[in-house]
Order: C-alpha cells, then structure tokens, then sequence
C-alpha cells in the first residue's frame, strides 16, 4: 500500500483556504468508490487526501422554491429515493437507479460521479502510459476500441461514464464550484471538456476549487424526463450508449427539448440537430427515427465501435417515444 | 452490544464526566479542556490543517467497540483481513465489480474494497463473523444452507451481507426487489437460481428476525 496523508477540514473554509495554499499532489476524496481504485492501481499518485466528509454542508438535498439544490455529498441512493426527484425529474431518477449496484449507490456521491474518471481500459491500465496520462498516443485509436467514442474523440477517445451527468445536463442544471475567491455558478453543460481542450482532465474544475452543489431548476409544468440506457449486461454495468431526455410535451408535440448521449463521446454529448429536426412537430415513431439517423450521420466511430451508432438511434428513438407516453 | 456496554467498555464517556459537573464547573472544564484556544481555528481558517500519516479511528465491529490505528490509503477490506484477521470478507477483484467483499456500515451495504478505513470512525460495521450467536446460525445463513445456495462459497459471506441488508430494508421485497438488491453480487459458479430460492423464502417469512 502507498502511503498518503490525510487531510480533515472541518468546513467549506478550511477545505477551500487548504487547497488555496497547499503544495504538492493532492486529491479530493468523496465516497472513494473511484478513486481508491485509481489509488491502488496508482493510475493517480497523490500525495494527500483531502477527506471531504466532515463537511456537513455539502449533504442531503433542498427543495427551495426555484430550484433543488443537491449537496455535493448526497449519495446515489439518496438521490434516487427522493420523493421530489421522484415527482419532478423521473429521468434523473432512473439515471440514479441505473448506477452500478446498491453497493456503489450507498456510497458513491453525487459530485463524485460528475467528477469520476473515464473507464477506458488503457487510461485504467498501468502499464500504457496513454496521452491522458501524459504519453504521446492513444491507444484505443488503433487498438481494441469497443467501448471507445464516437462523438469528439480524435487525439483521446475515452467516454465520459456517468449516468447522472447527460440526465442532469438535459435538465439544465447548473453547478456551485468553491474557491478561496468564493463561489462561481456554472451550467453543468459547460463543465465538461473536450480531450482537444484539456487532455489531461474531463472538466474545468481547477485543482483550488471544490465541486459543492448542483443546482436543478424548478421544473415547468408540461415538463418531462426521461433516462434510456442500455448495457452489455443486464445490471450493475455503464452505458454502451444513453440517452436522456426531456422536454415540455403537449400531446404529441415537444417543446424545447434537451436530448443528451452518454457513453459515445468525452463529455455528456448533446444533440442539437436531433431538437431542432423534432421540435414542435407532430411525431411519430417512424418520423423519430429518421431524425435520429439524420442526426447520427456526424458520428465517427473507430474500427470496433459501429454498432454504437445502430444503438443510438435507436435509443433516441425510445427516448422520445418514452417523452410522449408519459 | 448496546449503548450501555459500549459505555462501560470505554470507560466514562465526555458526556457523563461533563453531566458529572456542577454548572459552574462546567464552565470550568469548557473553558481549560474542551475549547480550542482561538489561534488554533485561525490557523485552520487559513488551511494550515494538519498533514496526518496514520489515523486512530474507534468503531463497533460485530457489536463490539474497537479502537485501531489505520493509514489514510487503506481499506475497509484490508483492515479487516489483514490487520483484524476476519477472513470472512472476501477479496476477489479489489476493485466493486464483484461484490465478494459486502459488509454493512450503519445497516447499508457497502464494498469493502472502496470503503476508506478511516471513514468508519464512530460507525457500526457487521462482517459475516458478526452474523451467527454461536453455534446458532443467523436465519440468513441458515436458509442458504437449507437450499444450497453456493457451491465454491467464495462469493458466499458477500451474497449473505447483501441478502441482510436488504431485508434490513425491506421485510418481504417482491422478485424484483430481489433481484434489484443483489445485483451488486456475482456468483461465477452459476448458482443465482438457488440463492433467489433461498432469499425468497427469507422474504415470505413474515417478521423474521433479519
Ligand atoms: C463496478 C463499478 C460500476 C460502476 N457503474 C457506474 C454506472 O453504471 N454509472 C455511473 O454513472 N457510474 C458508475 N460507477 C462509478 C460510480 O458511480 C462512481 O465511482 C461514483 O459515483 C463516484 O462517487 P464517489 O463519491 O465515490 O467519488 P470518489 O471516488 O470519492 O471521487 C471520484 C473523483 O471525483 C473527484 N471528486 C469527488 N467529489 C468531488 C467534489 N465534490 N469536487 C471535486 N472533485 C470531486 C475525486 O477527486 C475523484 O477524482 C461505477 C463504479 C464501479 C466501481
């Protein structure tokens, strides 16, 4: 076992004064169910943890009147068993029930499975030393590709793995970010970076700063949401492809929809060109489909990774399906 | 154990010695042992906390408080194999992909394996060793044996903890919730038939003890 040490802040102002002046290689420590597994394949090689749960205010969730606001610390299974996620956002909801096992939602939070690491198995493995970890290739690129992107890739061609963030981006939620110089809000949206941006890292979260809420605004009446994922295996597994969605639906017309991918790119990927192919216009399921190919038809998928495209289409097809029979 | 051997066993806990005082002396105490001098929280407002090598964190295990020095890289797991010595929690993949390692922290179950040791202190852990009262098995372990629900028994003590804590949850869950609940558990020598028979006539016990 390496050896790190461990650092305890008490609260938001001594984590955010700690990470302000801090030298040296440190890590931000939430359920642990990613990171002690980078720790002990040391696919990360910090120094210092800095334990994230002595402070209180980053737990459970807040119903406020314009927003619910979601603590950085509240766990999956929390948010899954909210009654007001459950009324307002069933999308974000089956997102939640989607994650992993009962195990990983008992534990893992909220912040962390926005801010965990791709899975892609040369990133997880020791032994390649890949761009993203400061090598000078990719080795999905020409290499075993199944799981890889087909949206955004190029010079890295991991997926982003949650399941929380495509649902909570087609929801328009906004994040809270700390820092000794206070706090900043920004669209969950704009959070996630291009490999063409940052290689190195999924977000712009700089190493002063603290992930400490998502911010889901009130939900309009006509609003609905929805989450489709499928898996290679049946349970506890991450997305070959998903699909959330929402929109206000008036009978079988939707209005200002938000159809986000998860599992085909870097980042959450939005399809724009799918919204505006379908918005406002009487659908059907033949109609949905068609759009969904359409708007596939940008997607560049790697040697193995083909059938991910089939897939989208036709999740995105029961996505809306789903949207307009509920 | 319950509240009041755990209190014995410590010995007099802060809460009795302070109850113990007069108010006036109260005042005393608080002001010379229990408030930290205002330079001390200043110092940590401005991020100078402490870098700490080693921690000592005091849980119940198995109905039992123990105190135990741990590192901040170590896990649930490895503190209980290794330094414990309950080799009931099994490791397999050491990574939440298999579910071998259950125990349960405060009544929920969680991996071991990604579990921080240090984040127990002051929690209640129950491992496969904290199940049966002698020689009288729990009901859980009792009914995998009456429907033979393993066969290597390695993924066993996981699949037992998982059971556990999902009736802990919900006394009679219906297939579905069964099969929610231990979703997070794999038996590679095939035998889920046998253990969602064993679980399912757990769950038709109405009042059981789990
Ligand atoms: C077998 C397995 C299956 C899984 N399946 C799924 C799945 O189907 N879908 C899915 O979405 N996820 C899945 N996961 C991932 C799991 O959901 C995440 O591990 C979990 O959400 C991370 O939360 P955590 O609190 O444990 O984060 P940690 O492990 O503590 O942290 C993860 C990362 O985020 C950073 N971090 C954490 N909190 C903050 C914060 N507040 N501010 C800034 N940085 C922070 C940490 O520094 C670390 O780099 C799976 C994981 C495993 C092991």
């Amino acid at each position: 076992m390496r050896k790190f040490s461990l650092v305890q802040p008490e609260n938001l102002k001594e984590l955010v004064a700690f990470l302000a002046k801090a030298d040296g290689q440190r890590v931000i420590l939430a359920g642990g169910t990613d990171l002690f597994s980078l720790l002990k394949d040391e696919i990360l090689n910090p120094e210092i943890i800095v334990d994230l749960s002595r402070l209180k205010e980053l737990f459970g969730l807040r119903q406020e009147k314009e927003a619910l606001r979601i603590g950085a610390l509240t766990t999956i299974s929390e948010l899954a068993s909210s009654p007001i996620v459950q009324k307002n956002f069933f999308g974000l909801k089956q997102a939640a029930q989607s994650i992993g096992s009962p195990q990983l939602r008992n534990v893992g939070t909220v912040g962390g499975n926005l801010c965990q690491r791709p899975r892609c198995w040369y990133f997880r493995d020791p032994l390649f030393q890949c761009r993203k970890k400061g090598g000078s290739r990719c080795f999905a690129l020409n290499g075993r590709n199944k799981y890889h992107a087909i949206f955004g890739g190029g010079i890295c061609n991991i997926v982003h793995p949650s399941d929380l963030a495509p649902s909570l981006i087609s929801l328009e939620a906004k994040i809270k970010i700390a820092s000794k110089d206070g706090e900043k809000e920004m669209l969950l949206a704009d959070f996630f970076t291009l490999p063409s941006v940052s290689l190195r890292q999924e977000n712009k979260l700089q190493p002063n700063e603290v992930l400490t809420e998502v911010i889901v605004p009130k939900p309009s009446s006509h609003l609905k949401s929805t989450y489709v994922k499928f898996t290679e295996r049946g349970s506890w597994d991450f997305a070959l492809v998903s699909v959330a969605a929402a929109a206000e639906v008036q009978g079988d017309i939707l209005k200002k929809p938000k159809f986000v991918l998860g599992g085909v790119a870097p980042i959450p990927w939005r399809l724009t060109v799918f919204e505006q192919m379908i918005e406002g216009k009487k659908i059907d399921e033949k109609m949905a489909a068609a759009a969904a190919l359409e708007a596939l038809k940008e997607a560049r998928p790697l040697s193995e990774n083909a059938y991910k495209v089939d897939l989208a289409s036709v999740l995105l097809t029961r996505a809306t399906m789903s949207l307009l029979s509920r | 154990m319950n509240q009041e051997k755990r209190k014995l066993k410590k010995g007099i806990s802060r809460r009795d010695f302070l109850k113990g005082l007069g108010s006036g002396a109260l005042g005393t105490a608080m002001s010379t042992h229990l408030i930290k001098p205002a330079s001390a929280d200043l110092e940590r407002q401005e991020g100078n906390l402490p870098l700490l090598p080693k921690k000592n964190i005091s849980f119940v295990l198995n109905g039992k408080q123990i105190s135990v020095e741990v590192e901040p890289g170590e896990s649930l797991l490895n503190l209980l194999r290794e330094k414990l010595h309950l080799t009931g929690t099994k490791r397999i993949c050491d990574h939440g992909s298999c579910g071998g390692c259950t125990v349960l922290i405060n009544d929920q179950a969680v991996y071991s394996c990604l579990y921080p040791a240090f984040k127990v202190d002051g929690k209640n852990v129950l491992t496969i060793e904290g199940l049966a009262q002698g020689e009288k098995l729990h009901p859980v372990q009792q009914a995998f044996i009456d429907h033979d629900a393993y066969q290597c028994g390695f993924c066993t003590p996981g699949f037992i903890m998982a059971t556990l804590a999902l009736l802990r949850q919900k006394e009679s869950p219906s297939l579905e919730e069964i099969k929610a609940g231990l979703n997070g558990n794999i038996c590679r020598c095939g035998n889920q038939l046998k253990i969602l028979a064993a679980v399912k006539a757990l769950a038709s016990i109405k009042g059981g003890q789990p």
